[in-house]
């Protein structure tokens, strides 16, 4: 049981980390909790399913219950999603940036949130859809232990994502640059960083990342206006346990998470599934207020 | 050669508040100019505003001719202006090679690896320390960085604010003597400081700021030995 757990936890666990390193970045430069951002994942979701109708019907890759056109759809939506998050700042928080302060943002972020759940809403109908009607069959990979092929694909898509995360913060210019105007933005500036560029870059990941995660959501479990704001918990609980502002925390925090949603069903049942972030993120605050990898007051 | 010149500036951080009220400077290549004044002088936020941290109401920044005004703070380094905070000077969260790499940054990708390596070997400390988090490094290695870091895109002008706060005498010595090193090399150097006997010490001329006005002005050695000055900025008359 506890491998089964653990498979589903970290699949789970990988899409809620992709989510909270684009809130945890925001956080990290911005200085303000966007409550918005989980409706990127769902329109990422919805772009991905507009983009592989677009792209037609082929058969399904394999053992997996997509096809292609659901593969360049997911890319097609992370840079359609990354110009929404761009367009979204431009339109609404740069200007506030200018004269409010983060509470400002903050209430802000969250008539966003709104707007962007309603109008996808509006668009679609409350229904859930699929990206495909087709019975995903679970592998049985050790005696006990059990994942679809969408779960298995999903989990190494997610991970292969957060080390390439990883790999552009740490070793090249732009993620160097991202982890600097982070850590103290007025000296960034004096190294010749032009902040505005780093913000801009930040937005674009984010929303790709986490237009990915609502892909990957889609593919595991449906499609619905709501699905980025019930996302939102966890991705904040991901952030928060992982220290706010430290990508390797936003995805450690998204693994805890996920293990921890995935093991509160057999321990404590389903209805129990989603307070369970809100528990561990009560719990962090008590014991650990910046988190894991937190440094910063 | 001026590089540096100043005329009437009048900066603060809020409008109609000016803490530097109408100072004229010039600064030479190779040469050190030292700004002392007492707390609230407004030294700190003279060297802010030169590096476009603070706002400008009135008067010129001019480098090598070219007015700096209209140049974004993070361009300013792009036009010859190096400048090292008093505090938080260094990015603690990165090891000190990518303190060194992101400052490397704004040059050529050719160069970049040739001016990580000459501050390394300016600055050896540095160099056995290079994969370690800048934030565990010592009160002197840190400014060590944080002036490797304003150096690496070769600035004409070099302004540092309080670089030997904190630090025991003999790594302000230290300091104050990569300094004069520095300066030798062409560099024109604008050095805030507190500790005046040793800046002074090291200093070509010296400006003494008082309420955001130039009271003072002369060689360094000579305002050393100024038993006026002194007495009056210097904690006593001169030895």
């Amino acid at each position: 049981m506890i491998g089964q757990i653990l498979i589903d936890g970290i699949t789970s666990g990988a899409m809620i980390g992709l989510g909270a390193i684009g809130l945890t970045l925001t956080y990290g430069l911005l200085r303000f909790a966007n409550f918005a951002h989980g409706e990127f994942a769902t329109w990422g979701a919805y772009l991905a399913m507009l983009g592989a109708g677009a792209f037609g019907g082929a058969a399904p890759i394999g053992a997996l219950t997509f096809g292609w056109p659901l593969v360049v759809a997911l890319m097609v939506a992370m840079a359609l999603t990354a110009l929404l998050a761009l367009a979204l700042d431009a339109a609404l928080f740069r200007r506030l940036r200018r004269h409010g302060n983060a509470i400002v943002l903050v209430i802000a972020s969250f008539g966003a949130s709104l707007a962007l759940r309603s109008a996808i809403e509006f668009a679609f109908g409350p229904e859930p859809y699929y990206y495909t009607t087709d019975i995903a069959m679970t592998l049985r990979l050790a005696p006990g232990l059990r994942a679809t092929a969408d779960q298995l694909v999903v989990l190494a898509a997610a991970l292969v994502l957060m080390l390439a995360m990883h790999v552009l913060l740490t070793r090249t210019p732009l993620g160097r640059a991202m982890r600097a105007v982070s850590e103290n933005p007025d000296l960034a500036r004096l190294a010749g960083i032009d902040p505005a560029r780093i913000v801009r870059a930040t937005w674009a990941i984010g929303g790709a990342l986490a237009a990915a995660a609502g892909v990957f959501l889609g593919v595991t479990v449906q499609l619905r206006p709501s699905m980025g704001f019930e996302l939102l918990l966890p991705l904040f609980a991901a952030a928060i346990l992982g220290g706010v502002g430290s990508v390797p925390g936003a995805m450690l925090g998204g693994l805890v998470i996920g293990i921890a949603e995935a093991a509160a069903v057999p321990l404590a049942g389903a209805q129990y599934r989603a307070a369970v972030a809100f528990v561990v993120l009560l719990a962090m605050l008590l014991v650990r207020p910046r988190g894991l990898f937190g440094g910063r007051e | 050669m001026t590089r540096l010149e100043l005329r009437g500036l009048v900066a603060g951080y809020e409008p109609g508040l000016p803490i530097v009220r109408g100072v004229d400077l010039s600064l030479a290549g190779g040469e050190i100019l030292v700004l002392l004044g007492p707390n609230g002088a407004g030294k700190s936020t003279l060297a802010k505003a030169l590096a476009g941290l603070v706002p400008v109401a009135a008067g010129t920044i001019t480098l090598d001719g070219a007015s700096l005004l209209d140049v974004p703070a993070h361009a300013r380094i792009r036009h010859g202006l190096g400048f090292v905070p008093q505090t938080h000077n260094i990015f603690a969260a990165l090891s000190v090679a990518e303190n060194l790499a992101v400052a490397a940054a704004i040059l050529p990708r050719a160069a970049r690896t040739s001016r990580i390596g000459a501050m390394l070997a300016m600055f050896p400390d540095l160099a056995a320390a290079r994969r370690r988090a800048a934030g565990l490094l010592s009160g002197g290695q840190r400014q060590m960085l944080a002036i490797a870091r304003a150096l690496i895109a070769s600035p004409a002008v070099l302004a540092l604010d309080e670089p030997s706060a904190g630090l025991s005498p003999k790594l302000v010595a230290m300091v104050l003597a990569k300094l004069r090193e520095i300066a030798v090399g062409g560099v024109a150097v604008l050095l805030v400081e507190q500790n005046a006997r040793a800046a002074l010490a090291v200093a070509d001329r010296a400006v003494i700021l008082v309420e955001g006005r130039v009271a003072h002005e002369g060689a360094g050695a000579a305002l050393l030995d100024d038993p006026h000055v002194a007495a009056l900025y210097l904690g006593g008359r001169a030895a």
